[in-house]
């Protein structure tokens, strides 16, 4: 019997390769074979089954007998194509003909060892993590591979194995070859690898990859081409019965007086509304209605009359949090302490010169186009949950709790997401169908209009951010004190996972303050990370793409623009100043190596490619921004730079090109890099000029694309973006090319026409 | 009872007749290439062709296609059709893909009418749908290869 995730969380570092012959060729995971199970039971265990509850591996893929390679993905594929990044560096280790490859999207079906954070792969799909995270232990896995295979070769070839040459599926000594087919069948390939030895394996110089770095064809792309691509709304179930949600009138504390369905009863197919009840108070004031077919349910959702005792955010508008953002900002004794290098409060009192200012980022929302939905079938005492989702690790105990059952009965079943950027990192969506497929013994399909899909969005927190410089009697910058104030995804969902001050005082979230920790020397340097509770009482922060580097580059890079004008500096060199890649920002993590110098080499390169200085026509302008990606130690560094054109007397702002320079290290699958960051960069400009959702009478305002109103194709401007080549390792991609984006905006705003923004989104 | 042709396929609807044309294809007729993504027909993903006409599926009426050809993305054959689907692949277009039927199904009605646009008449026509992946260069530029292979 395996032990729990949970039990196990946090001790295990040892890690086991495992290569067995089963009934499907030969099976091989990199993993780690849990507490009071011993290696060759599972591996009894995988040949008999191709798995093994007691061992949770990162990864796992199996050589048929015919020389098919199949590989077990568990990230979610919700447009980054990410399977084929990873099987590509799995297969490039493994010396594999990429033509052989296949792979699938696992479910999490506890055969295939449990979730466990930081150690499956599969333990969420977030972050712009998946390359950074995987790479070095996937790397191993196929190096793993490609040792068992080449010793097994060697010996069919009467070979030394330090003779041979493994690739193009097949390992090849003194002009003889065996294929990787042919050793499955017929060679010796059960073994087991040991932390020690897989350390001991080496990878591939960069310079050997033949995958690794190549353009290739995306493996998800035909299907979505043809409309075959199946995603969780499309799942069905036979004798499935079809829901619309009843939401409350707030995210939490409100209560149902009454429910009357008097009218819906005339609506054909209408069956019942059932009010949900759940332990831990997850769905409190919740109902759903229950129907033949989902017209009916719609329907009759708008039959149904409910009274409501709302909960106490009621009355909360977007203001009302700003206020209290804005109020939280200004008091000094507030807030984690996220960074204090030197001495601020002495800087401070004896400056001769200060500048302050104020800057904010209003509410955005994911709309993924595919609406929140889940489809739940409870069955002979297991619970299966057909969705798509960014973090099963996160949703299977919560489930568990809410279900009154346990973790390892219940499986999620992946799909393709219609869209993620964080919003499907919280399967609160599948909580109302599980519950319903409870009651009524029979499985729920679930699936949210647009507009309750919006009431429900974990949305993006606004963010208040005061930023205070001192100088010098010489007018040299001495210190910079840094407030932030926003909802806290991870206060709500991963609390856990909450970050302790420097000063070992209080707590912050990590993915709402980083940013603020930049690569710019200042001699002295406060950070507060500052809760908004008003925000955090009224709705669940959520995880939108780039989360809080979206906000704190928001308001960093606005701040050295402004300081530079102030000190009659162009804005790229005075950041150039800034970058002595000195002390701490020397760069000494694998994922930040060279530090503030790379920052220095985008920005560089992205000067010259733009045209800096050059002459534009009267109210055009360059405005440039930088960024480092998602956090410190996983470090994307871009420079970029717009062309805007503002028209003051209509109060218009055109957006007429974007440059981005980008260094994520080492790219594994360029075209699909290039596609997160066009992609990224456009959701970037829809933040600064398109997009922007309200709370009123405490939830948003804005529930469909006619009232929010993401960037379309006419809006696009020109894309120019580069990739640095080099073999640095592999850093994050899919949320940092965002993050520079609308203060490159603002920045140009102001060099064409004086007029300094503050406030995303952007109006002049 | 409402009688129509779906991808060349004489069907037959059972739902009410105010039933959004979307369900029925998805749900009773199981063609689920279709998509829902907002109900108001500001997004674009339940777009299919009426008589060879892109129609937002999600605001029309089954009633309404009584005798009336539907097409869906399962059922595209126009060559323009087909050069799109190719170009979708060749230029590496969709993200997540939901939006991608719909995108398709819009631009190959819209391929129909204007054999050769211009950049501009493809952002025009192709304003109406959005990508939440924001993956509209591609868009662009697959619909261009399209028309310029067809014209080839």
């Amino acid at each position: 019997m395996a032990m729990r995730a949970d039990q196990i969380q946090g001790n295990v570092t040892r890690r086991t390769f495992l290569a067995t012959s089963a009934s499907a060729g030969l099976v091989m995971g990199l993993g780690v074979v849990l507490p009071g199970c011993s290696r060759e039971e599972v591996a009894t265990e995988i040949a008999t089954n191709g798995a093994s509850a007691s061992f949770a591996p990162s990864m796992w893929f199996e050589i048929g007998g015919d020389g098919a390679i199949s590989m077990n993905i568990p990230k979610a594929e919700m447009g980054q194509h990410v399977g084929t990044a990873l099987a590509r560096i799995i297969a490039d280790e493994l010396g594999a003909n990429w033509d052989d490859v296949s792979f699938t999207h696992a479910d999490s079906d506890p055969k295939w060892g449990p979730l466990i954070p930081g150690v499956s792969l599969g333990d969420v799909t977030g972050g712009s993590w998946s390359v950074f995270t995987s790479f070095t232990a996937i790397s191993q896995a196929g190096a793993a591979g490609r040792t068992i295979l080449r010793d097994a070769g060697a010996a069919m070839l009467g070979a030394d194995p330090a003779d041979c040459t493994v690739a193009d599926s097949r390992v090849s000594a003194n002009g003889q070859h065996v294929s990787f087919a042919d050793i499955v069948r017929k060679g010796d390939v059960s073994r087991v690898l040991s932390d020690e030895e897989l350390g001991a394996l080496s990878a591939k110089p960069a310079s050997e990859r033949l995958l690794i770095g190549r353009d290739t064809s995306a493996n998800d792309i035909p299907a979505k081409s043809r409309g075959e691509a199946v995603y969780g709304i499309d799942a069905e179930l036979p004798g499935m019965v079809f829901a619309n949600p009843m939401l409350p009138p707030t995210r939490y504390g409100s209560s149902i007086k009454s429910i009357d369905d008097t009218a819906a009863k005339d609506i054909p197919g209408y069956q019942q509304t059932l009010k949900l009840t759940d332990k831990p108070g997850l769905m409190e004031g919740w109902a759903v209605v229950i129907a033949d077919d989902f017209p009916s349910a719609m329907k009759a959702a708008d039959a149904v009359v409910i009274d409501w005792e709302a909960g106490p955010t009621a009355n909360v508008s977007e203001a009302d949090i700003f206020a209290e953002g804005a109020r939280l900002a200004a008091d000094k004794s507030a807030g984690t302490r996220f960074v204090d290098e030197g001495d601020v409060t002495a800087a401070q009192a004896t400056a001769a010169n200060s500048f302050s200012a104020t800057y904010r980022t209003g509410t955005a929302m994911h709309y993924t186009l595919e609406p929140v939905n889940a489809l739940v079938e409870i069955v002979d005492g297991k619970c299966h949950v057909h969705a798509g989702n960014q973090y099963r690790a996160a949703m299977l105990p919560t489930l568990a709790g809410v279900l009154g059952m346990e973790a390892d009965d219940i499986v999620i079943h992946q799909y393709y997401l219609g869209g993620g950027f964080g919003r499907r990192l919280w399967g609160d969506y599948m909580i109302p169908a599980a519950l319903a497929a409870q009651q009524l013994g029979k499985p729920v399909k679930l699936v949210f209009q647009r507009e309750d899909d919006s009431r429900l969005d974990c949305v993006w927190s606004t963010s208040v951010q005061r930023l205070d410089a001192s100088y010098d009697a010489d007018g040299n910058l001495t210190a910079i004190e840094h407030a932030a104030a926003a909802g806290w995804p991870t206060l709500s969902l991963l609390p856990d996972f909450l970050g302790t001050g420097v000063d070992g005082n209080g707590k912050f979230d990590g993915f709402s303050i980083a940013g603020a920790d930049h690569w710019y020397s200042v001699p002295n340097h406060r950070v507060r990370a500052l809760n908004n509770d008003l925000a955090q009482r009224t709705f669940l922060p959520g995880y939108l793409r780039s989360v809080g580097p979206g906000w704190t580059g928001w308001a960093v890079e606005s701040f050295m623009d402004e300081l530079a004008h102030r000190a009659g500096q162009d804005p790229i060199e005075f950041r150039l100043a800034m970058l002595d890649a000195a002390g701490k920002n020397a760069g000494d993590q694998h994922g930040a190596v060279g530090g503030a110098a790379r920052q220095v080499a985008v920005l560089k390169d992205v000067r010259e490619r733009s045209g800096w200085g050059g002459q534009l026509p009267e109210g055009e302008a360059l405005g440039v921004a930088c960024c480092f990606g998602q956090q410190r130690d996983m470090a994307t560094w871009i420079g970029c730079v717009a062309h805007v054109a503002v028209d003051k007397e209509s109060k218009s702002v055109k957006v007429k090109k974007i440059w981005q320079t980008i260094d994520c290290g080492t790219v594994v699958h360029p075209d699909g890099a290039m596609a997160q960051a066009e992609g990224a960069t456009l959701w970037g400009l829809s933040v600064a000029l398109h997009e922007g959702a309200t709370f009123e009478d405490g939830q948003v305002a804005q529930r469909n694309f006619d009232t929010y109103t993401p960037l379309r194709m006419a809006d696009v401007p020109e894309l120019d973006i580069k990739f640095m080549e080099n073999t640095e390792f592999p850093t994050g991609l899919g949320e940092p090319p965002f993050i520079p984006v609308a203060p490159a905006v603002a920045n140009a705003i102001y060099a064409a026409s004086g007029i300094r923004v503050r406030d995303l989104p952007i109006k002049i | 009872m409402i009688e129509f042709e779906l991808n060349g396929e004489s069907v037959t609807s059972k739902s009410e007749a105010d039933t959004p044309l979307l369900w029925v294809v998805r749900d009773e007729l199981k063609l689920k290439g279709t998509k829902f993504g907002c109900g108001i027909a500001m997004c674009g993903a339940c777009t299919v062709h009426i008589d060879g006409v892109a129609t937002r599926s999600c605001i029309t009426p089954v009633s309404s296609v009584a005798g009336r050809a539907v097409t869906t993305i399962e059922g595209l054959a126009t060559d323009a059709g087909k050069a799109l689907q190719q170009a979708w692949v060749d230029e590496q277009v969709p993200q997540c893909g939901y939006c991608q039927s719909g995108q398709i199904m819009q631009a190959a009605g819209f391929l129909e009418n204007n054999k050769s646009p211009s950049d501009e008449q493809i952002s025009t026509a192709m304003n109406g749908n959005l990508c939440r992946c924001m993956a509209y260069t591609r868009i662009h530029k697959a619909i261009k290869t399209a028309a310029g292979g067809e014209g080839a």
